[in-house]
């Protein structure tokens, strides 16, 4: 059994009992490898004695799963009404020129900071009233 | 004697820097409590050292603000107009106590509805949860009292409550607010809940945009298992998707499938989670309970209001405003008083061009209507919709096409696939609003091929024939879909293009008049 078998294992062991177990273990799962790929899509499967179709369909439905890992850092811009009113528009591009190849910036739609946007995210730092020089710098730290 | 310095711990004043400041006050001998958020989050990071604000507070101001120089007094919080105008029920507590500290939620009235309700039992909860006039604060506003009744009918040995903190339109935090300031009401309110219809479990579904949230409910749940005790509740965080907001599609999500809306009926009350009887309520519905269990409470939250819509709304001032935040006040107030008065108008300074109420979902107002009160007939009337009640600000440099083709888009990027005019009609809706503000469609190549004998071969679809078919579309999704999300993606959509035609095409008048035609 390869180290990553056993620790997919561990995690379906820990969450098997609940009630409604696959997201939490599809989120520990992407949290420990950084996605969910077919490989472990087929042991979850398996174990919670679905069919493979089933548990991709579901890591498939949601945002937060990916089936690929991306190694580059992540910033999530939020670019929902709110930012959009407070000017997220006129200063992605500063951010994406900042990130070149080396940076990940993905949409994410409210993070609840909305009367105080731009808004982004990194990790579970938040941080708001951005503008064309904080995202720049909030992506070259990234 | 030590100085006691409160500052919040919320998301946005910990974004804003508020941990650092907590840590520059403590190095300078300061007794630092971090506290939950007033609510005025354009003040944050707010500071308060017996009970007068200064903010919002950078690190430059710790040494003027503890020798009482600082230019960033606002005097005593709770005399400020922004606090003193409000009816705090539900975030009676906010900015007063510390969010985990089950000795502050004690002090402040704390577990005093829960006790009530054990004495009283499940047929007198509901009646004063009725009595109350509470209704469901996610957005369709189903009288609290009436869902409950139903899962207290509804036979099964097993029940739940479900509380949806699935809080993704844009422009609304207050859901977020309570959990990360007053964690304890909310499970105050679902351990009623419980105690009403006879459940013994609760899942809290938080999306996994709050992290700061999902740490203090689990933490806080962790600390008081043993006075909510036999009920049980535990914290399942969502994946991004915001559809599952929906009640049917988070029960979904909540039992490990993809979050597709279910049709109704059956209805989640006595078919929900694993299919068997289940209160799914927002936060803010489940933590107004509280309050209203406390002795005399349903009446005194029955008394405010107007019409049908009960007691107060914690309403969310976001977006392009100057005094952004939290203001809970009851029913009828005017949107000019909440935006003009309250909000003092743009942050940008510069004229308001639209407001959108309710979310994502939620038509665009145009000024012209600001006399409408907050109540959910009279928005139902004016074809908008409370939702959430998170209030959105506009300057007059939006762009109102763009944002009604951002509905679209979003409708797109969110539909759980499940029903075909959201599905489908969201994306033609995209495709048609970009014709709309390019002048129309030209023949492609396919309908000019002679083999397509049906295809008018001279002419191409006119701005007012794509209005028309914008309008049948947007029909379609309204009437057709199997939830909100489809359903009221058409109230943006088409408010833009009737109030401000100007931001589609050149010549205005066409609009209406096509507008006119399609009626």
């Amino acid at each position: 059994m390869s180290t990553k078998e056993q620790k997919i294992g561990e995690i379906i062991a820990e969450h098997q009992g609940r009630e409604g177990p696959l997201l939490p273990i599809l989120h520990d799962v992407q949290e420990e490898f950084g996605c969910v790929d077919v490989e472990a899509e087929a042991i979850i499967a398996k174990a919670l004695n679905l069919s493979r179709a089933d548990v991709h369909g579901v890591v498939s439905f949601y945002h937060d799963y990916s089936p690929e890992a991306d190694p580059r850092p992540v910033v999530q811009v939020c670019r929902a009404e709110a930012c959009k009113a407070r000017g997220v528009e006129k200063i992605i591009e500063q951010a994406k020129a900042a990130a070149g190849e080396r940076v990940k910036i993905s949409t994410v739609y409210c993070l609840g900071l909305c009367s105080a946007g731009p808004a982004a995210r990194t990790g579970d730092d938040l941080h708001i009233r951005l503008d064309e020089q904080s995202i720049a710098k909030l992506v070259d730290n990234a | 004697m030590t100085q006691i310095v409160k500052i919040s711990d919320d998301a946005l004043a910990r974004a804003g820097g508020a941990d650092k400041l907590a840590a520059a006050f403590e190095a300078k001998g300061c007794e630092v409590h971090r506290t939950s958020s007033w609510g005025m989050q354009w003040l944050e990071p707010l500071v308060e050292i017996d009970g007068k604000g200064f903010g919002p507070a950078t690190l430059d101001d710790v040494d003027a603000i503890l020798a009482g120089t600082s230019d960033k007094a606002i005097g005593v919080i709770e005399e400020h107009p922004f606090i003193a105008g409000q009816t705090r029920l539900t975030f009676a507590r906010a900015g007063k106590t510390r969010p985990l500290s089950l000795e502050d939620y004690a002090a402040h009235g704390g577990w005093s509805g829960l006790k009530r309700a054990r004495q009283i039992g499940p047929e007198k909860i509901v009646e004063e949860v009725t009595e109350s006039g509470l209704r469901g604060r996610g957005g369709a506003g189903f009288p609290t009292g009436i869902k409950w009744k139903t899962v207290l009918g509804a036979p099964g040995p097993q029940k739940y409550i479900v509380c949806n903190a699935d809080e993704g339109d844009s422009g609304t935090f207050a859901d977020r607010m309570a959990m990360e300031g007053d964690p304890f009401a909310l499970i105050e309110g679902m351990a009623i809940a419980g105690e009403a219809v006879g459940a013994d479990q609760g899942y809290v579904y938080l999306r996994s945009e709050y992290p700061d949230a999902i740490r203090k409910m689990n933490a806080a749940l962790k600390l008081c298992a043993d006075i909510i005790a036999p009920f049980k509740c535990e914290v399942r965080v969502g994946a991004g998707a915001y559809v599952c907001g929906e009640e049917t599609s988070l029960l979904n999500s909540l039992e490990g499938k993809r979050g597709e809306v279910r049709a109704k009926p059956p209805l989640p009350a006595l078919e929900g989670f694993m299919g068997r009887p289940t209160v799914v309520n927002n936060v803010l519905s489940l933590a107004a309970v509280p309050h209203i269990l406390m002795e005399g409470g349903a009446k005194q939250y029955a008394e405010r209001g107007m019409g049908r819509s009960k007691g107060t709304m914690p309403v969310q001032l976001a977006g392009n405003i100057k005094h952004g935040g939290l203001y809970e006040v009851p029913f009828g107030i005017t949107l000019d008083e909440l935006v003009n008065k309250v909000g003092g108008g743009t942050a940008s300074g510069r004229p308001i061009k639209a407001v959108q109420v309710g979310g994502p979902l939620g038509a665009y107002i145009h000024p012209d209507q600001f006399d409408i009160p907050f109540d959910y007939e009279a928005y139902a009337a004016a074809d908008a919709l409370i939702g959430h009640a998170g209030i959105t600000v506009f300057d007059d440099t939006a762009d109102m096409g763009e944002m009604a083709r951002f509905a679209m888009e979003f409708c797109a990027a969110e539909s759980c696939g499940k029903c075909t005019p959201c599905r489908i009609g969201s994306v033609r809706g995209q495709e048609i609003i970009d014709r709309i503000r390019t002048g129309g469609r030209k023949r492609d190549e396919l309908e000019l091929a002679p083999q397509m004998h049906n295809a008018k071969k001279n002419e191409g679809r006119s701005v007012e024939e794509e209005i028309g078919l914008l309008t049948d579309l947007c029909e379609t999704m309204k009437f057709g879909s199997l939830c909100a999300l489809g359903g009221f993606t058409p109230y943006p959509v088409m408010s833009a293009l009737k109030h401000w035609p100007g931001d589609f095409v050149n010549n205005p008048e066409a609009v209406e008049k096509a507008l006119d035609a399609a009626e």
